[in-house]
């Protein structure tokens, strides 16, 4: 990040063989049922920039279920006249050419086509024109592109995401591309650093960090800059901070009152006024969409599950049902799924339930100790942490748990995943 | 890419101005490079952004305060109940309390890994505030205490296994 643009030339030459690899860890475990075949042959020049830019959007595309790769040697630009003949010949219902191109001022100029090879037709072209360090930035564009067109949903992969790795007694928290790459340390510390949270605005990401007090303190930080801020540090301790939809406030589990209890405070940890009233443990709260309401956990009823409160406070209804231990909310952004934690049988999986009642709440995985589920800002993908080979990992589901991608394989356990918000 | 030397709050010097989508032409606006000197706290060292949405590092591994080992309570699966042969244990710790007033003491509840996080945070507070009443009981002053809680997130010990979990189900008494 802070290095002058001869350091990144230097580094990004480095950079080839190491970035081209990382695409192929992108696991695709499961087969959706209306998978679109689409080629994406290399973009003209791409072997002269630092970052395989048609692998990334190939991985982008088949992550989201919606898409699957169709493998081809070829190279195609933006300008071709492609014989559609020979594409339907190999399969492909769609096919993206492009080229990648160093400006003279250090920036890329990424520029793509997408055809539809079935009914012979031109669906358009993109020119992406980026930073020096913004390549993978300009293929996640030219994924949500293709997403967009063919969809007509906004698409997710230019979004960012945030995650916490461990690398012996050293943590730090990062900001890094939708598919995990790009990663860039917002704050580093020896000691614990849990909960990340965005700003609904994309700027600021609050967290719960040990080191300065030696205990759970909430903190908000502002992305860009490095300008920190205490947001809660009350008697006790201080954690799970969601952020309300208008940014204005968040809302914190705190123990200064004897038992871990659900407040809002104002965005800079003002006034701050409990919501939920037990003698029992009550926390990770996050808001709604419409900002009324607060989902938490809290073990009242025995085992922890999760509940419904207004946020003026007042009675709680229970919303989790199946299973005896059942934690950390996530809403979709349209209020329709919550995905949340539970374990069956001692292991711990993403579940997903429909909040306006049909289909009963079910496991989207079958691996043994997922965590911290969170939406993808246009609701297709929930991403969270497992464990694979004795590491924690980053994954990715489809809603209908059919298509799974394992994120970022460094020789850190990442843990912690958050999705942010559209715009950076 | 980070710089090892890079301290506390620094700001990004410069960047590059977006360059926005446009619908396959060129954008061949030259670009703009704007230079500010750089915004820094501490001994940090700035250099040139290459990105339109540039983070800014903060790093808080230079800066020692870590706590020492005190005395240990340890709790069985899933309890949050003081076991008796803590007892005189916490006898001493409440008569040294209530000796010398100006005396404080921190108990850090912890857990074993299963579950998740910040639920595991609630219930090593838990273990916590059950240490905090057993002292208060025992005539150390509310204000003397403090309890807070590491979670599953400082293992006594970093193994997977029933042993493991059993050494770090605990509440650590910690003066400060």
């Amino acid at each position: 990040m802070l290095i002058n643009r001869r350091t990144f030339t230097a580094l990004a030459a480095i950079g080839v063989g190491g970035s081209a690899h990382a695409q192929f860890r992108v696991e695709i475990s499961g087969v959706g049922a209306t998978q679109i075949p689409i080629a994406i042959p290399k973009f003209r020049d791409e072997t002269k920039v630092p970052h395989p830019v048609s692998e990334i959007i190939r991985a982008d595309l088949e992550r989201i279920g919606v898409f699957r790769g169709i493998d081809t040697v070829a190279i195609l630009d933006e300008t071709a006249r492609p014989d559609m003949a020979e594409w339907k010949a190999k399969t492909a219902d769609l096919l993206l050419g492009g080229s990648v191109m160093r400006l003279a001022d250090g920036r890329f100029d990424v520029r793509a086509k997408l055809w539809d090879v079935v009914r012979n037709k031109d669906l358009g072209g993109q020119s992406f024109v980026v930073a020096p360090g913004d390549l993978r930035q300009g293929a996640h564009r030219v994924a949500d592109f293709v997403y967009e067109t063919i969809t007509g949903e906004k698409g997710i992969f230019a979004t960012r995401i945030a995650y916490v790795t461990k690398s012996g007694r050293s943590h730090s928290l990062r900001v890094a591309d939708s598919d995990g790459e790009n990663g860039q340390v917002v704050i580093t510390s020896m000691d614990p650093i849990i909960s990340p949270a965005w700003s609904p605005n994309g700027q600021e990401i609050a967290y719960v960090s040990f080191h300065e007090r030696q205990k759970a303190v909430v903190w908000a930080q502002t992305i860009s800059t490095g300008a920190r801020r205490e947001i809660a540090a009350f008697r006790g301790s201080n954690s799970a901070p969601a952020w309300a939809p208008d940014g204005q406030s968040l809302a914190v589990t705190l123990t200064r009152d004897g038992a871990s209890q659900v407040y809002i405070v104002g965005r800079n940890g003002e006034s701050p006024r409990r919501v939920t009233n037990s003698a029992s443990i009550d926390t990770e709260a996050v808001f709604t969409p419409d900002g009324k309401s607060l989902l938490f956990v809290s073990d009242r009823g025995g085992g922890p599950q999760i509940y419904r409160t207004p946020v003026s406070g007042g009675g709680a209804e229970r919303v989790s049902f199946t299973g005896g231990y059942n934690i950390s909310p996530a809403i979709s952004p349209d209020g329709r799924y919550l995905a949340y934690i539970s374990r069956q049988g001692g292991a711990f999986r993403v579940y997903l339930a429909d909040l306006t009642g049909g289909t009963p709440a079910r496991a989207l995985t079958d691996s043994s100790d997922d965590e911290s589920p969170s939406f993808a800002p246009n609701g297709r993908l929930i991403m969270y942490a497992s464990r694979a080979q004795g590491r924690d990992v980053l994954m990715t589901t489809t809603l209908d748990g059919k298509v799974k991608s394992k994120l970022v394989s460094t020789t850190a356990d990442v843990r912690e995943p958050v999705w942010g918000p559209f715009g950076r | 890419m980070m710089n090892s030397k890079l301290a506390a709050l620094v700001a990004i010097a410069s960047l590059f101005v977006a360059g926005c989508a446009s619908d396959v032409k060129l954008d061949d606006k030259a670009a703009t490079v704007e230079t500010r000197n750089p915004v820094t706290a501490g001994t940090g060292n700035a250099g040139k952004g290459v990105t339109d949405s540039p983070v800014a590092s903060v790093d808080l591994t230079k800066d020692g305060a870590t706590s020492a080992a005190g005395r240990v309570v340890y709790f069985d699966y899933d309890s949050y109940v003081v076991k008796d042969e803590y007892r005189s244990v916490l006898e001493s710790q409440a008569k040294t309390l209530t000796a010398n007033k100006a005396k404080k003491l921190v108990i850090e509840g912890h857990t074993d890994e299963r579950g998740g996080s910040e639920y595991n945070l609630a219930l090593g507070q838990k273990r916590a505030q059950a240490v905090l009443k057993s002292l208060t009981l025992l005539g150390a002053a509310d204000a003397q205490l403090e309890a807070v809680s590491f979670g599953k997130e400082r293992p006594a010990d970093t193994g997977h296994d029933e042993a493991a979990y059993a050494k770090n189900r605990r509440a650590e008494l910690v003066s400060r």
